[in-house]
Formats: C-alpha cells, sequence, structure tokens
C-alpha cells in the first residue's frame, strides 16, 4: 500500500470532491436535456405562435408564402411507422421464439449474431441499398402488384411509386426487428422451465407450450419492445429520407410518395433560411414530444415486467 | 392455514388442468375417455407444424438482408475501393470518377475522437455516481429515467438542439458535429457502464477499505479496473453508433468536398455524409464512391461491435 494512502484528512477531502464531481457529471445529462427542450422550442417558438394550432392540423406546406402546416409529415411519420411495425412485430416474434425454443445448439450462434449485425449497420448504409437494390429488385414491382390487385382500396391507389410510405416502411422494417428481436428474446428466455415443462406434463404441443406458457408471461415485454421499436421508426431518418419519395403532399395511399418528420428536417435544412428553418425546429420538437411520450410508455411496462 | 391455502391452490391447478384438457383433447377427456385418447387431435398437429414452419419462414425473411447487404456493399464496394480511394479527397464534381473519401474519413475520425474524449469520462463519472453514491435516492432515480429517455431521442433532434444552440452563433463545424455526437454517446455509456459497475462483487470493495482505501481510491483503483472490459464494450457500442451517425452531422458539420483540420468556423465532412450525398446523386461516379464508402463505414463499424464482444468475453466479471 503507497503511504500517500494512509495520509489522514486528505482522503477525506478528496473524497467529498470526488463524489460531488460524479454527481455533477449525472445532472448534467438532466441540464443538456432540459437546454435541449428550451433551445428548440424557443427557436421555434415564432413560427408556432404565427401558425397557431394549424401547425400540426394543417397539410399545407409552403415556405414561399410562408405556410408552414406539418400534418402530411406527421401522418408520413405514423404510417410508415405502422407499416413497420406491421412487418416487424411478427418477425421478431418469429426470429425470437426460433432462437429460445427451437433453433438446435449449433445454429443459435451464427442466426443470433446476424440479427446483431442487423442492428450494427449504420441506417446510411440501409439508404444507400434500399435506393439501388431493394426498389429495383423488391419495392417497385411489390408497390405495383399492390396498386394493380388491391388498388380499389384507397390505402392502395396508385399510380404505384417504390419511393413511398411503403418503401420507406419496408426498410424501417429491416432496421427495427433486430431490435424487438433481442428484448423479446432476453423475456422469453426469463420464463422459467418448470413451467414449459408443466406445458408438455399436460400433453400440449409445442406451440400450445409457446402459447400458454411463453408468450403469456411476456406479454408486457413484448409490447414494451414493440414500443421501443415504435420509438426507433419514428426518429429515423436517413434511411427513411432517401426512401419516402419527398413530397409535401399528404397522400392517403401508401403506395404514393410523402414525408415524414425526420425526413422533411433532413432533406429540407441546407436550403432553408428563417422562418422555414423555425418551422423545421417545430417539427423536430413535435417528433421530439412524439417519441418521448412512447419511450416514456415503454421503459414503464419494460420496468413492470422486470419487477415481476 | 397454509396447508389449506396449498390444498386450494392444487385444487385450482388441477381444475384448470382439466379444462385445459378437455380443449386439447377435443373434449373426449370429459366424456370420461381412457388416458389413450389424450392423444393431440389431428387439427392441433397440423396447428403445431405449421407455427413451426411460420417460425422458420420469419427466420428466414430476416436472414435475406444480412446476407443481401454484407454480399452488395462488399461486392459493389470492393470495385472502387483502392489506394486512392484511401487516400484522396472527393472531386467537385459527381461526374468525375477518382478521388475518394478521406476528406470523410478523416472528419469522422476527428469528430468522433472529440466526442469520445468528452463523453468517454463524463459517462463513466455519472455511472460511479449512480452506483456508488446515489443508489436508490431521488436524484439517481431522475438521472437513470432521464439517460434511458435520452437514448431514445431522435438523433435529428440532437442535432437540431446542437444548431440552435451552437450553430447559429458560432457556424457550422467539427466542434458542433462533435458536440451532438457526445450528447448521443453518453447516456448510452451511463447505462453500459452502470450495469458493468453492478457486477463488481462486494468482497472487492470490502478489501479495499480493510486495506484502508479511501472510497475514491476504492473507485479509482479497484472498481474501475476490474469493470473496465464491460465498460470497454459499452464505449465501443457507443463509438460505432456515433461513427454511422448521419442526420446530427447534416444541422452541425454541414458536410464538405475539402479535407480539413479546422476544428471551428468551417464545415467538416464525415463519411456518412459523404455517402448520403452519393446516395442522392444521379451520377454513376458519385455513386460507386458512396458505395466503397459504405464497404469502409460497414468494415470501421463491424470492427468496433467485434471488439466489443470479443473483450466482454474475456472478461473476468460477468452476468
Amino acid at each position: 500500500m503507497p503511504s500517500s494512502w494512509r495520509r489522514r484528512g486528505v482522503g477525506r477531502k478528496a473524497d467529498s470532491l470526488f463524489a460531488i464531481f460524479a454527481g455533477l457529471c449525472g445532472v448534467l445529462i438532466l441540464l443538456v436535456l432540459a437546454y435541449m427542450v428550451i433551445s428548440t422550442t424557443g427557436t421555434a417558438l415564432p413560427v408556432f405562435g404565427s401558425q397557431g394550432i394549424s401547425f400540426i392540423t394543417s397539410s399545407e406546406w409552403s415556405p414561399s408564402k410562408g405556410q408552414f402546416g406539418s400534418l402530411a409529415f406527421i401522418y408520413g411519420t405514423l404510417i410508415t411507422s405502422a407499416i413497420a411495425l406491421v412487418i416487424a412485430v411478427p418477425l421478431s416474434l418469429g426470429v425470437s421464439l426460433f432462437l429460445t425454443e427451437y433453433s438446435p445448439k449449433r445454429l443459435k450462434g451464427p442466426v443470433g449474431y446476424a440479427v446483431d449485425l442487423l442492428a450494427a449497420v449504420p441506417s446510411v448504409i440501409y439508404g444507400l441499398w434500399g435506393v439501388f437494390i431493394l426498389l429495383p429488385l423488391f419495392l417497385q414491382p411489390a408497390a405495383d402488384f399492390l396498386a394493380k390487385y388491391l388498388g380499389f382500396i384507397p390505402m392502395f391507389k396508385g399510380p404505384a411509386s417504390g419511393l413511398s410510405y411503403f418503401g420507406a416502411g419496408v426498410i424501417l422494417a429491416v432496421m427495427i426487428t433486430p431490435i424487438i428481436t433481442s428484448l423479446c428474446r432476453e423475456v422469453f428466455e426469463t420464463v422459467p422451465g418448470a413451467d414449459r415443462h408443466a406445458a408438455y406434463a399436460l400433453g400440449a404441443t409445442k406451440w400450445e407450450m409457446i402459447r400458454q406458457a411463453v408468450l403469456p408471461r411476456g406479454r408486457a415485454g413484448i409490447v414494451g419492445a414493440t414500443m421501443l421499436g415504435l420509438g426507433r421508426a419514428l426518429g429515423e431518418t436517413i434511411a427513411v429520407a432517401l426512401l419516402i419519395g419527398s413530397s409535401v403532399r399528404l397522400d392517403a395511399s401508401i403506395v404514393r410518395p410523402g414525408y415524414s418528420m425526420a425526413a422533411v428536417i433532413a432533406n429540407q435544412f441546407q436550403e432553408a433560411t428563417g422562418d422555414h428553418i423555425r418551422a423545421l425546429v417545430g417539427i423536430g420538437v413535435v417528433l421530439f414530444a412524439l417519441t418521448i411520450i412512447i419511450n416514456m410508455g415503454a421503459r414503464a411496462l419494460v420496468w413492470r415486467f422486470n419487477r415481476a | 392455514m397454509e396447508v389449506q391455502q396449498g390444498v386450494s391452490e392444487t385444487l385450482e391447478t388441477t381444475c384448470a388442468a382439466t379444462r385445459v384438457e378437455e380443449r386439447w383433447a377435443g373434449g373426449r377427456v370429459g366424456r370420461g375417455a381412457s388416458l389413450k385418447d389424450c392423444r393431440p387431435t389431428r387439427r392441433r398437429i397440423w396447428r403445431n407444424r405449421r407455427n413451426t414452419a411460420l417460425v422458420v419462414l420469419a427466420v428466414g425473411l430476416t436472414m435475406i438482408p444480412v446476407v443481401m447487404i454484407l454480399y452488395q456493399i462488399t461486392a459493389k464496394g470492393i470495385t472502387t475501393m483502392d489506394w486512392e480511394f484511401l487516400t484522396s479527397s472527393m472531386p467537385f464534381s459527381f461526374r468525375r470518377e477518382g478521388g475518394g473519401f478521406l476528406n470523410g474519413l478523416v472528419g469522422t475520425a476527428i469528430m468522433v475522437g472529440l466526442a469520445s474524449a468528452v463523453s468517454i469520462p463524463l459517462g463513466v463519472l455519472a455511472a460511479v455516481y449512480l452506483v456508488e453514491y446515489g443508489k436508490k435516492n431521488w436524484l439517481a432515480k431522475l438521472i437513470r429515467f432521464f439517460s434511458d429517455v435520452m437514448t431514445g431521442v431522435p438523433s435529428v433532434f440532437v442535432g437540431l438542439f446542437v444548431y440552435t444552440a451552437l450553430v447559429i452563433q458560432f457556424g457550422f463545424g467539427a466542434l458542433m458535429g462533435a458536440a451532438s455526437l457526445a450528447i448521443i454517446m453518453m447516456p448510452i455509456i451511463v447505462r453500459s457502464t452502470e450495469e458493468m459497475l453492478k457486477l463488481v462483487p462486494n468482497e472487492l470493495k470490502d478489501a479495499s477499505y480493510a486495506l484502508g482505501a479511501a472510497k475514491w481510491q476504492t473507485i479509482v483503483k479497484v472498481i474501475l479496473p476490474s469493470a473496465a472490459p464491460g465498460i470497454t464494450t459499452g464505449v465501443m457500442l457507443a463509438v460505432a453508433r456515433a461513427a454511422g451517425e448521419t442526420a446530427p452531422l447534416i444541422l452541425t458539420a454541414l458536410g464538405s468536398y475539402q479535407l480539413t483540420g479546422k476544428l471551428w468556423g468551417e464545415p467538416m465532412s464525415a463519411l456518412t455524409l459523404a455517402i448520403f450525398d452519393g446516395a442522392r446523386n444521379p451520377f454513376a461516379a458519385g455513386q460507386a464512391r458512396a458505395w466503397a464508402g459504405a464497404l469502409e463505414l460497414l468494415i470501421i463499424v463491424l470492427v468496433f461491435t467485434m471488439v466489443a464482444r470479443v473483450v466482454v468475453s474475456r472478461s473476468r466479471i460477468s452476468r
């Protein structure tokens, strides 16, 4: 033991200093978050003031006329996230059940690694891949197919474009599947072996065992995982900006081009000035509020699940 | 009392079991049939097989993008990837062939480096506060909750924040880009470091205190070193995440064609920004560079992710 350790007094003072310093680092997080809200809201305030409630209820977006209604973008964000969830949740449940219940030992590692790898790929690479590979190969044909055979429903009305809500939703689904999968997997792994054996002992088939022992136990966790995936999908920017088609019009059909909140910020920011920038910051504030609500709900659910 | 409760529980379980059996065996058990009639009905067997097939199908569908992305990024990137690409900056027109993303690579390195230099010490110290000092008091709970919230904040919003707080006054630059990346990295580091510090056994701390060490000495010389591999893992993942961020950099570093070392007053490029520009432009030469850049970025991100995994598997303290 170094002799300096034994000096009294110095240690005591250093101790409380260290504690205060560490505490300050923690408080810094709170301060940054608070300042984030204040600074952005403050910048957007003039636009909130001049547009009033029509900022979120109008879909009239023409910066040259000073009209900033972001309803079309809010709609775009919600519809692309919904499409992503519809595709990603069943896939994630399937993959996580495979990893916990079905997979032979040899496959568990590689499949798990592959899913983690999908989570590590940056969103700009998804965007690049989506635009140049997935668009001609799958998105455009699939959009054409939907418009041709289901076009009588307003939701799928043509003329179809691969660069659309649908295209952005598909790429989002690929991006959030690994997130939902890894959380669901953790949840399913906490189901006690005794529950499974009990179900088998009652004569259940494998699926009935999953239905009645695994899934009910993980319900809160599955909902929480889905909401975390949703939170990620709402805020995803670059891949969506490349694939959503960049149209400021609100279109009910999912195979038509549109815009999401994050995408419009990324795409219009570089040529925006004055009130246009303030309006984009305002969209950011709305997006922030939306994701915070979703995330807090998800955390509350996951926490409740962890405690139970 | 307890026995009674136990009996009633058993009774309940038996009843539940009977109800379940009735359903599973297609109602035959209820009519007093023998045990061998309890074998699954054809419909149950079919449903079991169908769902197994669906699960396998889901895995197959999920593996398609993994294989496609890995293969196509490699195949398309490798054709443009050469020494020139790694060591020269972008030409001033997307139409021109040749040149590379050195400006982006340097920009990413500078900004991620600066962001790490700030967010790693701050994040680790905040985690130390949570585990060793705050524990379960209101402040620690608040910090824990809001750093969770912060991991879910869209990165584009972080960019907007830095734009309104710094860029409007000081202009675009590497420092502003680094600030946004630091804000993204910090909550990730806090939460992962906290998990690792919790795993340090109490015996180790007690031994240190028994030797007469003060609390800060115990933290610096015992707790942090023994949790180091786990902390490194979290840090690596945060670095990988920061290196792959694009949206906040559009609003803070802006991007540039030139190689620059100036930290402020001048826009700076990043690998992700260069790829984004390449993906948006209609010229073959620019797109080819974007693919090579994607390969470069993917390798960097995957190396960090893999190193993180290796480090954690070598750690002596684990879950």
